[in-house]
């Protein structure tokens, strides 16, 4: 693929562009970057020229967190789909976690994601390991083995470990490796029963409340084994405002530690779960204004380093349920970064701020090549059309999971286009019917 | 109004034409032939997910009352255990062309989910630890009856709040009415948000909380609540909050005690207590017919 991108604003933090410019893509990779006041150089015509005035040109964004459902729940998603939905996002780079069926806590899941990802995806993808054999907290899976097979970092996502000796144990294995641990915190005995936040609303509904301190107890104590272990410790989808001031004073402290947080706990609370709307069940669930605030001020402030999805794709039968039984989660993929915009939009902070937390800061935690436009990187490039507006549609997302709070909702700032892998795909006209997979 | 899925929504005005309504038609009970033509020709489904005994047969009484043909619905003989999701068994029973669902659920909402889904006028039988409408008015109607008004009253609530649909209900009823509501029980088991929350005030202890109240309403302590963490024993539980004779003594010597059934004598009410002249627990159990053929009357054959 040879192509021009011209007069569009590069914003690539890796490299600390913010400027208008043009970038030179030659087989598919980035061959020069031309930053006015400087001008381009005639070029072969055989290059196919984008004209993207009036547009942002950003690194391909990188998901540090979702949930392909392969193998074993190809229902809710599927390689195939979940990636073209995270090209629809922005997305170049998608990293999935384990919890699938059977559990990637081995080689083999960690290589048959792989293959399948290399012959259906149309992203780049990671697998994140097991930190546990069945993510049973009990014993340590085969972190090594998993690592050399391409696994770039390890949780339990969806279960917490709950064994702090277990705990403990993976944070120092995984040194050998240099790779994070990625904790769900969150005290299960201590949130036993709960669908949503403890508190006035869970009240009003007679929904079962999970109190903040469900989380927050555990990123402590998480935080106490990385003092003790040295280890690299980055703590998943952040949703409390004591979450927030715990990893701050972790941080100030010098502790390795980095952590994420996810649109829906900036944009929502618990409100958005009136009316037993399982759409806006998830896990942890939304909290409170007083949260939502502390986390925007944590992404200000640094304290929070990266906006992940949590994209957790399910099936309409599954969210129409009764609350209780209906499982977590939001189909995220397609919606992350217009929410994300709305900080750029309101002045909580720049776009350059942004594009790192969307794709900067996740590769270098995951110590992944991705998220720089770098000369002689493969070109993995979305463009951004920030003032367009468009309604959400979850009938058109490409996503097989229809699940999301935002149906209905119009958002400012859209992706025009995604460069992957060789490939350019165009999303001019988001009204249209998605292309289907 | 299509349904009723629960007090929290409805105003104080729906809640007096209701309890008005059942009045005229608690005349109607006393008559030698109880039976009015009123719904003739509609057909109700009582879909009970959760066992019930109680709450059944007096939907089920008022409904034949009402002249409705009856289908009665509840799990251990419904394709629920084969699998059938919740939606598809409503689509299923709607199809048999139903004018009423009386729904009994385990899990919160899930009258609400069913009413989004159906055309047939939804009644909550209660639904997981939410709400219980139908038992809150008969609780106010039957306060009235003793009491002659609800305004100003001081009530009392005994046991277990959080997780009592019927404490809920009741909560949102007698504060619209004008009550003045005291929460009594293990700390455990009453939700902090209710602290300070005018006009509802939390006691932990039996002493404190029943001075001079009006209405003692008891509520069913459910056994597998013991050893969660809860409280630690059923003993240690009637020594410290079950009623008994000498606590009654704590309130007005007009006080009336209530229950909404089934009673666990001596674990939180002693008999003495539960057969004394003060109780009027049969009472609700005959005013919850004439509610639920008012309820019945007021979302459907209203206009007829």
């Amino acid at each position: 693929m040879n192509l021009i991108i011209k007069n569009g604003h590069i914003v690539d933090p890796s490299h600390e562009i913010d400027s208008q410019g043009d970038i030179v893509i030659e087989n598919g990779k980035i061959k020069e970057l031309v930053l006015r006041p400087s001008t381009l150089s005639p070029q072969p015509s055989a290059f196919k020229i984008i004209d993207a005035t009036g547009l942002y040109v950003l690194p391909g964004l990188v998901d540090m967190h979702c949930h392909l459902r392969e193998p074993g729940f190809s229902h809710k998603e599927t390689i195939r789909t979940g990636t073209r939905a995270g090209l629809r996002g922005g997305f170049t780079t998608l990293c999935c976690m384990p919890n699938t069926e059977p559990v990637n806590d081995n080689e083999t899941v960690t290589e048959f994601i792989l293959r399948k990802a290399y012959a259906e995806g149309a992203c780049y993808v990671y697998p994140v390991g097991a930190i546990t054999k069945g993510q049973r907290g009990e014993e340590l899976a085969e972190m090594g083995k998993m690592y050399a097979a391409g696994c770039i970092a390890f949780s339990d996502d969806g279960r917490p470990v709950m064994n702090s000796l277990i705990m403990r144990r993976a944070l120092e294995y995984s040194k050998a490796f240099h790779v994070p641990i990625i904790s769900h915190a969150e005290d299960i005995n201590l949130s036993e029963g709960g669908v949503m936040n403890e508190g006035a609303v869970s009240l009003r509904l007679g929904l079962r409340g999970i109190p903040k301190e469900a989380e927050e107890i555990m990123i402590a104590r998480d935080i106490m084994l990385a003092r003790l272990t040295g280890g690299r410790l980055h703590i998943a989808h952040v949703s409390t405002k004591g979450s927030v001031e715990l990893i701050r004073r972790a941080k100030q402290e010098g502790i390795n530690i980095t952590a994420e947080t996810c649109p829906h706990y900036f944009t929502l609370t618990e409100e958005a779960v009136d009316n037993y709307n399982t759409n806006a069940k998830v896990n942890p669930p939304l909290r409170t204004e007083r949260d939502l605030e502390a986390i925007i001020e944590g992404l200000k402030d640094s304290t929070i380093d990266v906006i992940a999805t949590d994209h957790a794709p399910h099936h309409r039968d599954e969210k129409l349920q009764e609350f209780d039984r209906a499982p977590s989660g939001i189909s995220g993929l397609e919606t992350c970064l217009s929410l994300s915009l709305r900080l750029v939009h309101e002045g909580y902070f720049t776009m350059k701020d942004l594009v790192s937390k969307l794709s900067f800061n996740p590769a270098r935690i995951l110590g992944i090549s991705k998220g720089t436009l770098k000369q002689g990187m493969p070109a993995d490039i979305v463009i951004v059309d920030i003032n367009k507006e468009f309604k959400v549609k979850p009938e058109e997302f490409i996503s097989l999971g229809k699940n999301t709070p935002f149906d209905g909702w119009t958002l400012k700032g859209m992706v025009v286009m995604t460069i992957c892998k060789g490939e350019l795909h165009e999303y001019g006209n988001r009204e249209k019917q998605a292309p289907q997979y | 109004m299509k349904d009723l899925l629960g007090i929290r929504e409805l105003k104080k005005e729906e809640i007096e034409e209701i309890l008005k309504t059942a009045s005229a038609f608690k005349d109607v009970l006393r008559r030698d032939i109880k039976k009015v033509p009123t719904l003739r020709g509609k057909t109700v489904v009582n879909l009970f997910f959760e066992p019930s005994t109680r709450t059944r047969t007096s939907f089920e009484l008022a409904e034949k009352r009402m002249s409705m043909d009856v289908l009665n619905f509840s799990v251990p003989a419904s394709s629920v255990v084969k699998g059938e999701s919740l939606l598809d068994t409503i689509k299923t029973i709607e199809s048999y062309e139903i004018d009423f669902m009386v729904i009994r659920h385990s899990s919160s909402g899930v009258p609400n989910l069913i009413a989004a889904h159906t055309k047939a006028s939804v009644i909550n039988a209660g639904d997981g630890i939410n709400e219980h409408p139908t038992q809150a008015l008969l609780d106010a109607f039957t306060i009235i009856e003793k009491k002659e008004r609800i305004e100003g009253l001081e009530i009392a609530i005994v046991g277990d709040i959080l997780h009592s649909r019927v404490a809920r209900s009741n909560i949102y009823c007698l504060t619209k009415l004008g009550a003045r509501i005291r929460l009594i029980g293990p700390p455990t088991l009453i939700p902090a948000e209710f602290i300070s929350h005018e006009p509802v005030k939390v006691f932990y202890r039996m002493e404190e909380g029943l001075k001079d109240v009006d209405v003692i309403m008891m509520l069913r302590l459910q056994m597998e609540r013991q050893g969660k963490g809860f409280f630690p024993t059923v003993g240690e539980y009637f020594k410290i909050w079950g009623l008994t004779k000498e606590r009654l003594g704590l309130a007005r010597p007009d006080a009336i005690v209530m229950h909404p059934g089934p009673m666990n004598r001596g674990i939180e009410i002693a008999s003495d207590v539960a057969d004394g002249p003060q109780s009027v627990i049969l009472d609700q159990v005959t005013n919850g017919i004439a509610i639920r053929m008012a309820v019945m009357y007021l979302l459907k054959g209203g206009e007829a």
